[in-house]
């Protein structure tokens, strides 16, 4: 707090999409795209700022291809407009983009080794022929597969030919790479690994990615920032921690890990201290969350928590401030690093009033005993806890 | 050694019924583990039965001596004035095939005429094959379906129909001369143009399908990496689309070659005695100079002649259905 200028413009470096004066580099304006009737991709509007590694996220059919393919220049937008680096690139043909595209499928030319393959870009720039060879044997030696010039594509394991794809899409130095899936077929392991080395590679380069993909954790550990999609339309777009402990409204909460709601009526907004309090059957008195602009005392409303953030203990919480519930642990998994446990709470309040008991809690917690000793099992009574400023007011 | 002991004496009960039972087993265990043997033989049987025998049979007329008898050659083996057998091999007529111009000079002729045909037939079905496989499906459909139809009527038929449209007085020049463009006949019948003319309408869908079938497989994504790669659509072509086509090109080439170098009806009925083509020859030589042993050798040589196409194409033919590479 003490050089709070330096930091801010450190910030901006780092983040610009902070900045309201930073310039995008791809701006996406009220872009559609509709096969006959169909609404593929619905008015996105995108700016994404040079150096980012962009993810799109979303369920399957819901338009990250056809938005990636309008970049791309395979598709045509039905209205909108697509500038690259201040360039009007909406009709341009793909071969005249400065744009490369990693297919989900790699699509590496079956009829041409490796060198070939990774060659095929320069020599259709017009490269000379001694620095086609030195820089196909620079990005083939980056990957790691220096000694896999003379492969054809079918005798290289799937991986390998998921590096051999991307060094042919990188081997152009491209403004902006498009990477359709690019882990989707690797195995847990071989993709972690992966990411991270796409990750350095992204920072060594300062090429702009845009990742498509649809696994939720893949996209939490790339990205500078995270749009959502679904439908067609992008319905969040953020750094993401903001997308996963701000989540706009309850279907990207559930998009994006799992989630704790009660039903609520909002009682007080204080907008000096950016609080409102929330009145729920299942607290005994109203709680005080972070304070959502656009509502009003009176109105109906969701609050959320992450499993992650409850505690559980035996015994009550000393801190009053805590929100709190009382519980019996019905269901319990043992997950190696973590534990899941499900608490049904006390009382009968929550989402429904049908005298089955209360609602069902679900609690993640790090499992610093060894299984073993562990303090909870099953069946025990427990506390629930949590900071009220931990938890959000979610929309439908 | 010791004696045996005598198990049948042992256990008389092992009668007929045993031998049976014993046969039965010996069959079935012989049926199991030799299955894949035996549905090997069955085409194998098929070929020697129809395919190689009558092979040798012409293989030994052309070896022998014409004669006017019946049948009018000279037998292979004989029965000498002793009690030897003789064999005799004549290669008379292969001498013959060689020291006379006009054969030789019609292989000649035949290989021209299938070769240019193929490359026409190569040159026209291409884009056709191409702009059926990037036809919408419905289209895609009728459109082989229309390739396909004239096998729907007689190959004879449809080559008299060309005597029709080709000749002085025939469709062609008739229209011409009212539209009065001419006003004498042009001789398009009997001639190589209309030789030409009737083996690439014959041989067209011959060299369709295969490219096809092959361009069919081809990944869009492909030409999409081309062209995200910078490549202009002639390029993407050129590098992409044409080398992963061969096998498709060689595949309908040979399937056009073939044949159109051992053809007889179209050089018959559209050449005339104006086109000389190997197959006409033959039909000369077996039907109006009753000279089978040559008719034989001529044959065979044919044969020979097209023997290295016919292995090129059984090598493509077997990398295509390797495992893998087929869908
Ligand atoms: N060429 C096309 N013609 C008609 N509909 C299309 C076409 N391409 C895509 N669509 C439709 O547009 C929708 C979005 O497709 P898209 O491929 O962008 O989905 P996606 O988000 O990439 O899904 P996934 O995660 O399954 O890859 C889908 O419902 C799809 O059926
Ligand atoms: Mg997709």
């Amino acid at each position: 707090m003490t050089s709070a200028t330096s930091a801010a413009t450190d910030v901006y470096l780092e983040r610009p999409w902070l900045d309201a004066a930073a310039e995008p580099f791809i701006r996406i304006q009220g872009v559609s795209k509709r096969f006959g009737d169909f609404t593929a991709v619905e008015n996105v509007d995108l700016d994404i700022y040079r150096g980012e590694l962009f993810s799109l996220l979303g369920g399957s059919g819901c338009g990250k291809t056809t938005l990636l393919r309008m970049l791309a220049g395979f598709e045509t937008p039905t209205v909108g407009r697509i500038t690259i680096d201040n360039a009007d690139m909406t009709e341009a043909p793909p071969y005249q983009r400065p744009v490369n595209m990693m297919f989900q499928s790699y699509a590496l030319f079956p009829h041409m080794n490796v060198a070939d393959n990774v060659a095929y870009g320069l020599k259709r720039d017009r490269v000379p022929k001694n620095e086609i060879a030195r820089r196909v044997a620079e990005i083939l030696s980056m990957v790691e597969l220096q000694e896999f010039g003379k492969r054809k594509p079918h005798q290289l394991s799937g991986g390998q030919r998921q590096r051999v794809a991307l060094a042919r899409a990188l081997v152009k130095q491209p403004k902006v790479l498009l990477l359709d899936e690019p882990l989707a077929a690797l195995d847990k392991r071989l993709r972690e690994q992966t990411q991270f080395e796409l990750m350095n590679l992204q920072e060594r380069l300062g090429v702009t990615f845009i990742v498509v993909t649809h696994d939720q954790e893949e996209a939490m550990t790339l990205s500078t920032r995270i749009a959502v999609m679904d439908a067609g339309r992008i319905i969040q777009v953020g750094e993401p921690g903001e997308v996963y402990e701000r989540p706009k409204t309850r279907k990207i909460a559930n998009f994006i890990g799992s989630i704790n709601t009660f039903d609520g009526r909002i009682v007080t907004v204080d907008g000096d201290a950016g609080e409102l309090a929330l009145s729920c059957p299942a607290f005994s008195s109203p709680l005080k969350v972070p304070r959502e602009a656009d509502l009003k005392a009176g109105q109906k409303a969701t609050l959320a928590i992450r499993p992650e953030k409850i505690m559980m203990s035996k015994d009550a919480p000393e801190d009053r401030a805590l929100a709190r519930l009382q519980g019996e642990v019905v269901e319990l998994a043992y997950m190696g690093n973590l534990s899941i446990y499900r608490v049904q709470v006390d009382g009968d309040g929550g989402d429904n009033n049908d005298g089955d008991g209360g609602d069902i809690i679900q609690v993640t917690a790090p499992n610093l005993q060894r299984v073993d000793r562990r303090n909870i099992e099953w069946d025990d009574r427990v506390w629930l806890s949590w900071r009220p400023d931990n938890s959000f007011i979610l929309r439908d | 050694m010791p004696p045996r002991p005598d198990t049948a004496g042992l256990f008389p009960r092992a009668g007929a019924a045993q031998a049976w039972h014993n046969w039965r087993r010996h069959f079935s265990d012989f049926a199991q583990t030799h299955w894949r043997e035996l549905t090997i033989a069955v085409p194998y049987l098929w070929l020697l039965v129809f395919f190689l025998v009558p092979f040798f049979i012409v293989l030994k007329i052309s070896l022998a001596e014409s004669l006017i008898a019946s049948p009018p050659f000279s037998p292979l083996i004989e029965w000498a004035e002793g009690e030897a057998l003789r064999i005799r091999i004549i290669f008379d007529n292969f001498a013959w095939l060689l020291e006379d111009e006009l054969y030789v000079q019609t292989y000649l002729n035949s290989l021209k005429i299938s070769t240019v045909s193929t490359v026409l037939c190569l040159l026209i079905g291409y884009p056709i094959a191409y702009a059926i496989v990037r036809a919408p499906p419905g289209a895609r459909h009728i459109l082989l379906l229309l390739i396909i139809l004239p096998f729907w009527t007689s190959f004879l038929l449809r080559v008299y129909a060309w005597i029709g449209i080709l000749a002085d007085r025939g469709t062609i020049n008739n229209f011409l001369m009212w539209t009065g463009v001419i006003d004498q006949p042009v001789r398009l019948l009997y001639s190589e143009f209309a030789v030409y003319l009737g083996i690439v309408y014959s041989y067209l869908p011959f060299m369709i399908l295969p490219l096809y079938a092959n361009m069919e497989k081809l990944d869009a994504t492909l030409r999409e990496a081309a062209s995200d790669l910078g490549a202009h659509p002639a390029t993407t072509f050129f590098t992409v689309t044409l080398p992963l086509t061969v096998p498709g090109i060689v595949a309908g080439a040979l399937l056009v070659f073939i044949p159109a170098t051992g053809e007889f009806v179209i050089p018959d009925l559209l050449g005339g005695g104006n086109v000389l083509m190997i197959g006409k020859v033959l039909y000369g030589e077996f039907n109006a100079n009753h000279d089978w042993p040559v008719a034989a050798a001529v044959a065979i040589a044919l044969l020979v002649v097209l023997v290295a196409p016919m292995m090129l194409y059984q090598h493509f033919q077997s990398r295509e259905m390797e495992p893998g590479k087929w869908r």
